[in-house]
């Protein structure tokens, strides 16, 4: 079984809920984003989505934007992303998820990714421009090698959608909050809760809500009626912040903890 | 021959929608709007009227005589799009996109520009329909392209500079999809070229594709016969395609698509995705690409703005593929000695983006046989490019 089928298994058994956080892999450095990833599984992290950086990430806003520029800038590519993931599992069994754009998995060569993720223990694949219709090649590999894919349905997903979304999701599903990119600060939507219900009653796969999702308030809103709630941008922010301090790690992972009370 | 893009929006391996989850509900809608609108009497009879009385079609299919007479072996026409109003062929999708948007009861445009001729046209068919219009463009074009800047606000549209990445096209581009993604429900997303997410290389491509009908019409009466080469230039590519589509079938017409080859497609600061790119997904659809080995964009070059950009449309791409056109690479020199011929030989100044196709000619004259004819697509007049020009030449 697949570490994030796991941790859901897990958490239902304990009527908890999943926190995942999103980090922008490589930002500032790969050895940063180990220890974090290390610091969140011991603040009760329950599953980390690792963004591969790319040049257009068009899905995103200008925090994710800048963290993806400064992990390009310092060097960072998929292999090394790899290593730092087997870093992690060494003395850890943390649930991995990556986050990435098509065109570096693509470039990359679908199958060779997936295959070469799975070796290096990773457990899941998020790519928030590839709909369902375009990702055959990549659901096929994904299968073939057990990670699970994650789809993303929306608040404009048409109910026609929704099957074919939930269908090629594994892992879980991702409901993105709001029309919109990441990090947006205007509040979640009035009939967000709404929607999330009406979601839920469409499969038994976990759902998880993510975009705009930045206080400990909405976190406990979101944990009463999804599986799980995936705060990035906020985190990143803080990462931002304090990138010169020392202190930096045990910091950020203070920062998730009091937005997982 | 099966007509494409299929209906997954696929031209062979290309095209497709590659958006977030948010956008594919709205491109469902468009598509099933455009295809009742591309058979619906009243829509066509509208968009005609448009192009007509507003715009000025038809174009003139124009025998250059003084520039041919500067080659060896070629006869050049020069199809008219700069003398459409706005000065560009873009007009005629900003005018088809338009008219969708009123039918689908948006009440606000958005657009990405470049060289600033489609955010011109795009700001001109917002006025001309009442539509609040923003454009999305980069800090370095808007610099490059003043003067376009200007007529947009002037008609009463909101220029947004774009401070990230290349602050080029491309980024324009990113912007305008995140604007989208954000204000969906109210908001059309007008593409100014062939690329995209499907449907809009089909879009756009349709609303484009009476260039080369009307070429074709023209060049037949006057040659009662059809010509040897058509030429264009290929950012995005959609006066190309414009021009393309009417003679696909027509197999002894050789197409000729002319890429940016910016300092020369070896210097690594170029715009020629098809001559020098490899397949990858960009803006929502699988095209070629320059990118690095990595699968990160790279920042496309040329002098012409217009042209600034990584990707291509993905028809173009599959027209590479199939042997359908050439696509060649002419440098930034080349284009300005294109520039200074055709202004010279026909008093007619065409846009840096244009001075491309032109720049081909000396060399596409080389190997063209004795008596070729050849329709160029004359996209752009060179107004907006003076300033640049002065500093160029």
């Amino acid at each position: 079984m697949n570490r994030i089928d796991q941790k859901f298994a897990e958490l239902k058994s304990l009527k908890k809920k999943a926190f995942i956080a999103f980090i922008t892999a490589g930002d500032p450095d790969l050895e940063t984003t180990v220890d974090l990833v290390l610091a969140f599984e011991k603040v009760g992290v329950d599953i980390v989505e690792l963004g591969i950086p790319f040049s257009d990430p068009l899905a995103d806003g200008p925090t994710i934007q800048a963290a993806s520029q400064r992990s390009l800038e310092a060097g960072t590519t998929i292999p090394k992303i790899l290593q730092a993931v087997r870093q992690i599992h060494k003395t850890s069994q943390i649930p991995i998820a990556l986050m990435t754009y098509y065109n570096p998995v693509f470039h990359f060569g679908e199958e060779k990714f997936i295959k070469a993720a799975k070796a290096a223990g990773v457990d899941g694949v998020i790519v928030p421009d590839l709909p369902p219709e375009e990702a055959k090649g990549l659901i096929a590999a994904s299968r073939k090698h057990d990670l699970a894919t994650v789809f993303f349905l929306s608040p404009t997903t048409t109910k026609q959608r929704v099957e074919k979304i939930v269908k090629a999701s594994t892992g879980f599903i991702y409901y993105v909050s709001l029309t919109g990119v990441t990090g947006t600060a205007q509040g979640l939507p009035k009939d967000m809760i709404q929607r999330i219900k009406k979601v839920k009653r469409a499969t038994t796969k976990p759902i998880c809500v993510g975009f705009g999702v930045s206080t400990a308030s909405q976190v406990r809103s979101i944990k009463a009626v999804a599986d799980g709630v995936i705060v990035g941008s906020a985190i990143i922010k803080e990462i931002e912040q304090h990138r010169d301090s020392a202190a930096m790690v045990p910091l950020i992972a203070k920062f998730v903890k009091d937005l997982n009370q | 021959m099966t007509l494409l893009p299929d209906q997954s929006g696929h031209f062979g391996e290309f095209g497709g929608k590659y958006v977030p989850e948010t956008l594919m509900s709205v491109l469902e809608q468009l598509e099933t709007t455009f295809a009742q609108v591309r058979r619906d009497k009243k829509f066509k009879d509208e968009f005609a009227h448009y192009l007509k009385e507003y715009a000025g079609r038809p174009t003139n299919l124009y025998l250059a005589q003084r520039l041919s007479s500067q080659f060896k072996n070629l006869k050049v026409y020069l199809k008219r799009e700069d003398l459409l109003h706005t000065g560009a062929h873009k007009i005629n999708n900003t005018l088809g996109q338009i008219i969708l948007a009123k039918k689908m009861g948006k009440t606000r445009i958005i657009a990405e520009t470049g060289a600033g001729q489609h955010g011109v046209a795009t700001a001109t068919a917002a006025a001309l329909f009442g539509l609040q219009c923003e454009i999305y463009m980069g800090a370095q074009d808007i610099e490059r392209q003043s003067l376009n800047v200007f007529r947009m606000k002037l008609m009463g549209a909101k220029v947004i500079p774009v401070t990230s990445g290349s602050q080029t096209l491309k980024d324009a581009m990113n912007e305008a999809i995140r604007d989208w993604v954000t204000n969906v429900n109210n908001t059309f997303y007008i593409i100014g070229s062939v690329a995209g997410p499907h449907p809009y290389p089909l879009m756009v491509r349709e609303f484009q594709a009476v260039i080369g009908r009307e070429a074709r019409r023209q060049f037949v009466s006057k040659e009662k016969k059809l010509p040897d080469y058509l030429v264009a230039c290929v950012g995005g590519g959609s006066n190309a395609m414009g021009l393309f589509h009417a003679f696909f079938k027509d197999k002894t017409v050789k197409i000729i698509g002319v890429e940016a080859a910016g300092h020369g497609l070896h210097s690594g600061e170029h715009s020629a995705a098809i001559c020098a790119g490899t397949t990858g997904v960009l803006h929502g659809s699988k095209s070629k690409l320059l990118q690095t080995a990595d699968g990160q964009i790279k920042i496309a070059h040329s002098i012409a703005a217009g042209l600034d950009y990584p990707g291509v449309g993905p028809e173009h791409s599959y027209y590479q593929q199939i042997g359908r056109a050439e696509y060649v690479g002419v440098s930034d020199k080349e284009a300005i000695a294109g520039l200074k011929i055709l202004s010279q030989a026909e008093g007619i100044i065409p846009a840096l983006e244009t001075s491309h196709a032109i720049g081909y000619l000396s060399r596409l004259d080389k190997q063209a046989k004795k008596n070729s004819t050849v329709i160029v697509c004359l996209s752009g007049r060179g107004d907006k490019d003076v300033n640049t020009m002065r500093e160029l030449i």
